[in-house]
């Protein structure tokens, strides 16, 4: 399929036209489009903050007003920027970043007034400028990448860089544990980074590039059994390597979430590249089974799966490293139920941590099922639009690159708020954009701008042609 | 590929509706369950969001919710505090309500049945609800009168109305400062309240609802009524007069207290029994009548039954299973007879009635927010326990008790008291429990009143109802009847 992209230019935007010259000075349609959306985005963000403020204080306070006004601003920029290097980009992605991100602010900044932080003790401060610096790094990839076909040059290069980026939190010295998980650098006490989120763009870019390169290996030849054709034991080399560095992460860095996320995100690109079910069976039942393994000889991984299947029981919320806070969670979103109790006017503070693994909850708490439906409806949105690219794609590349990436923030989407509502067992994951952590943010801003890229070069195919 | 991609955006769809099914799951279906939970912290400060309503002695607050800055939004405070503890009881922010706080909980947070469309009324306009308040029957000259005649001795007073079963007068000694345990610091109510469980005083105990003592004497009323009624017997029946008593099947002797037979004679009479509280006679009646015929005069009373006023009045006891020297015993409130201040004051506030008893009642009105009232105190009758003759008998031998017999003590002049002590055994060598019950004036009953002195009254095996409880009950009953 990649090489069909000179087949479909002529069909789409003859150049011979006379009309072509003036269709470059044509009002850019999509950048207005989302112009005005992020429009909306920003003035829901303000009122959030506001809300926030006339619910948990009583009164307007307007340092945070600034900064989310700084913020807007440079949201602005990077939809500037859009308008000069990314004309036909997707209008949808950054005002649904843009609205995802103001509203995890909003009830950031809303958990810091109930724990009385301010400056830089305030998360939400924090979270503004780490948004801040997201939005940059944004801009800079829009500006430094001009065809993601780029990419695919450096794909054993990005595999390596996320090998390197999971592997840094287990350097002595370097590595961070939080509550148990060990999966945070560290330089000193001051800033601390979780490379296992940018690990998994990294990655997102290795699986697509290799799995273009070897797919027809990968996807032609095997045995077939009953209706389904098995690999060539020889061709299961990469789906191990996966599996075993998955694994690893289990054990060594104590995160179930994490190795989950890099082992769906795989099986998802492989099968969307071969087209062969067979992969994703065996890939499942390496998993589940090393899993199984993991919960009957791993504590944590056991704990979990308890706290999952029986988090009412007494035992297990008493327990220590119970249900505590899952069932807290609960009672939360119980609390808000169909409306909410409206923002800052419920007790989210309550929950561990509920300005990041529980952002949900307390989202939920406040805003209700309502709010809820609200948000997820924009992650679906969002994941949509990347499938989008998908679909539309010319080159393989680009197709699996755009899914692999839109699929990684649905995935981790379901791996943390199936946890909070027991979907799932509980494992510690960032919900993307909502969550306070610098980290994830980062990561999240550049697939916002490397999705930006590929539904570009979609929509104005004639012009990589040359 | 694309053939792939549909599958997979299938997949996440399906991802999508999970999460979209399990927190309707949560925050619609098992919300109520939630939020019913016990260990929900946040509907425990919910509770505390409502004004709650006031608890009113006479038209004065002796608990009332002012507004604070923290999480709480209110602080409940009480005023009067250890006088009306007893009635009050305490609402602490990590733990089990008490008393009226705990008994009428829903009316004082406006969350009963009763003040639904209140909820939906302050729904709909945005306002606050509030709760409703609580007058209660308690009369403030009785409750002060019972808390300083108590004096420093362990026990309680419980003054009822014998025409309605209106509670006046319900005290606990020692008691406690429920504002140290509704401040809103975890930790501080926590050692409060350690501190107050390893009392040894165990002042969280409300004596007049929840202390289980040997009756001893004052149980000879139900045993005298028991046989009055039956009619078989009269105050005029008479038994053996002996000084000792060998029970049935064993070798344990009774004695009448101070030693001897019970006035001089042969024989002895029922009335002559009671008045001089003899324990030897009331064996023998109790022989006679059999442990069946006290045992259902006694839950006729109200013992073996759960009731409460609100507040849960702990079960009185008569044991199911008797033997004859337990019958025995038991017939001057001996062996297990177990029973509550507040079941005593209602045998007396029984036989005051004319044999009709009235269910006690601590709560006068209930007061909605906006004044109206939502339910006012109407007297319900329990049922006749005793003919209005047996009453009347019952009556003249406690007026005689009092006038001319072992209840000396609670004497009054120009009032006839009717009255009967009680100074009941407990282990061995442990202190003897003090009682008096009885009520005046004896024509025309107001007052029923209960006076049970724990321990001895800190005199051990030396101290005796007419010496220590019926001077308190007179001390009360004068302050009420010269209101």
């Amino acid at each position: 399929m990649s090489n069909s992209r000179a087949a479909d230019a002529p069909a789409r935007a003859p150049k011979s036209k006379p009309g072509s010259t003036r269709r470059l000075h044509l009002p850019q349609k999509m950048r207005n489009v989302e112009l005005f959306l992020l429009l909306v985005a920003c003035g829901i963000n303000a009122a959030a903050v506001v809300l926030v403020q006339l619910g948990a204080l009583g009164h307007i306070d307007t340092t945070l007003v600034v900064l989310g006004a700084g913020l807007s601003g440079l949201v602005l920029c990077l939809h500037i920027v859009l308008r000069f290097v990314a004309r036909d980009a997707d209008p949808f992605i950054l005002p649904i970043a843009t609205l995802l991100n103001g509203i995890g602010i909003a009830m950031i900044y809303r958990i810091d007034i109930a724990n009385g932080d301010a400056g830089w003790d305030s998360a939400a401060v924090r979270q503004t400028v780490w948004s801040g610096l997201a939005i940059a790094c944004a801009i800079t990839v829009m500006l430094v990448i001009r065809n993601h076909r780029v990419l695919f040059r450096y794909t054993y290069v990005s595999g390596f860089v996320a090998v390197i980026l999971l592997l840094l939190p287990l350097v002595p010295g370097l590595g961070r544990e939080v509550s148990g998980a060990r999966v945070w650098i560290g330089i000193g006490s001051f800033a601390t980074f979780q490379p296992g989120e940018i690990a998994k763009i990294a990655l997102a870019i290795f699986f697509a590039g290799y799995l273009v390169r070897n797919r027809d290996s990968l996807s032609m030849v095997g045995r077939k059994v009953l209706w389904m054709k098995f690999p060539r034991l020889r061709d299961l080399g990469p789906i191990l390597v996966l599996w075993a560095l998955s694994m690893s992460v289990i054990i060594f860095q104590r995160d179930l979430g994490t190795a989950l996320l890099y082992f769906g995100l795989f099986l998802v690109m492989l099968y969307i590249a071969t087209g062969r079910l067979s992969w994703v069976l065996l890939g499942m039942t390496l998993f589940i089974g090393g899993a199984i393994i993991a919960s009957q000889t791993l504590d944590y991984v056991h704990g979990r799966f308890q706290n999952w299947l029986d988090a009412l029981n007494p035992d297990v919320y008493g327990a220590d490293g119970g249900s505590y806070q899952l069932v807290q969670g609960l009672f939360g979103l119980a609390k808000g139920g169909l409306l909410g109790t409206g923002l800052g006017q419920g007790r989210p503070e309550i929950t561990p941590v509920p300005q990041s693994d529980y952002i949900i909850a307390s989202l939920g708490e406040e805003l209700g099922l309502a709010g809820l439906f609200a948000i997820l409806a924009l992650y679906l949105l969002f994941v949509a639009r990347g499938f989008r690219i998908g679909f539309a794609g010319h080159d393989d590349f680009g197709k699996l690159l755009g899914v692999g990436l839109s699929f990684v923030v649905a995935l981790q989407c379901f791996i943390v708020i199936g946890g909070v509502t027991r979907v799932i067992p509980l494992t510690g994951l960032t919900t993307p954009f909502l969550a306070a952590g610098g980290s994830s943010l980062v990561a999240n801003w550049i697939i916002v701008a490397l999705l930006l890229r590929l539904s570009d070069t979609v929509r104005n195919q004639p012009r990589l042609v040359v | 590929m694309n053939r792939e991609l549909k599958r997979v955006s299938i997949v996440v769809m399906l991802m999508f509706v999970a999460l979209l099914t399990s927190t309707t799951v949560i925050q619609v279906f098992q919300a109520e369950s939630l939020s019913a939970d016990s260990r929900n912290t946040r509907t425990l400060y919910d509770s505390y969001m409502v004004e709650r309503g006031a608890i009113l002695v006479a038209g004065t607050p002796i608990a009332q919710s002012v507004p604070t800055e923290d999480n709480y939004k209110y602080l409940r405070t009480y005023s009067n505090a250890a006088l009306y503890a007893p009635v009050t009881g305490f609402l602490p922010v990590n733990g089990a309500a008490t008393g009226l706080e705990r008994a009428l909980n829903g009316e004082l947070s406006g969350t009963s049945d009763s003040q639904f469309f209140d909820q939906m009324n302050s729904l709909v306009t945005g306002q606050a609800s509030k709760g409703a308040s609580v007058e209660v029957t308690i009369d403030p000259v009785a409750q002060q009168a019972a808390w300083d005649a108590l004096g420093n001795l362990t026990g309680s007073v419980v003054v009822t109305e014998p025409k309605t079963g209106r509670i006046l007068a319900m005290v606990s000694k020692p008691s406690y400062d429920p504002n140290l345990l509704s401040v809103h610091d975890d930790q501080a109510v926590t050692d409060t309240y350690q501190g107050l469980v390893n009392d040894p005083g165990n002042p969280l105990i409300n004596r007049s609802i929840d202390a289980l003592n040997p009756p001893g004497s004052v149980f000879k009323l139900v045993v005298a009524s028991a046989a009055i009624e039956s009619g078989k017997f009269t105050p005029d029946s008479a038994f053996p007069n002996l000084p000792t008593f060998t029970l049935p099947g064993s070798s344990s002797v009774v004695i009448n207290s101070g030693g001897g037979t019970c006035g001089s004679g042969d024989t002895v009479t029922i009335a002559t029994a009671l008045r001089l509280s003899c324990n030897i006679p009331m064996a023998e009646l109790g022989l006679q009548l059999g442990a069946t015929a006290i045992r259902e005069m006694a839950e006729k009373y109200g013992f073996n039954t759960s009731y409460s006023v609100p507040l849960d009045v702990a079960m009185s006891v008569y044991p199911t299973v008797l033997d004859d020297a337990q019958t025995a015993l038991s017939a001057f409130g001996q062996y297990e007879v177990r029973a509550t201040p507040m079941q005593m004051a209602m045998v007396s506030a029984t036989i005051a009635n004319g044999g009709v008893q009235m269910a006690p009642n601590l709560v006068e009105e209930i007061i909605a927010p906006n004044l109206s009232p939502l339910e006012s105190f109407t007297p319900k009758t329990v049922k006749q326990v005793i003919s209005a003759a047996t009453a009347a008998t019952m009556t003249q031998m406690m007026v005689n008790d009092v006038a001319d017999g072992a209840a000396s003590n609670a004497r009054i002049d120009g009032v006839n008291v009717a009255g009967k002590t009680g100074t009941a055994e407990n282990a061995t060598n442990e202190p003897y429990t003090l009682w008096f019950t009885g009520f005046a004036p004896a024509e025309d009953p107001k007052y029923a009143i209960t006076v049970l002195v724990e321990d001895g009254g800190g005199l051990g095996q030396k101290g005796y109802g007419n010496l220590l409880a019926a001077p308190i009950a007179k001390q009360v009953l004068e302050a009420v009847l010269n209101k």
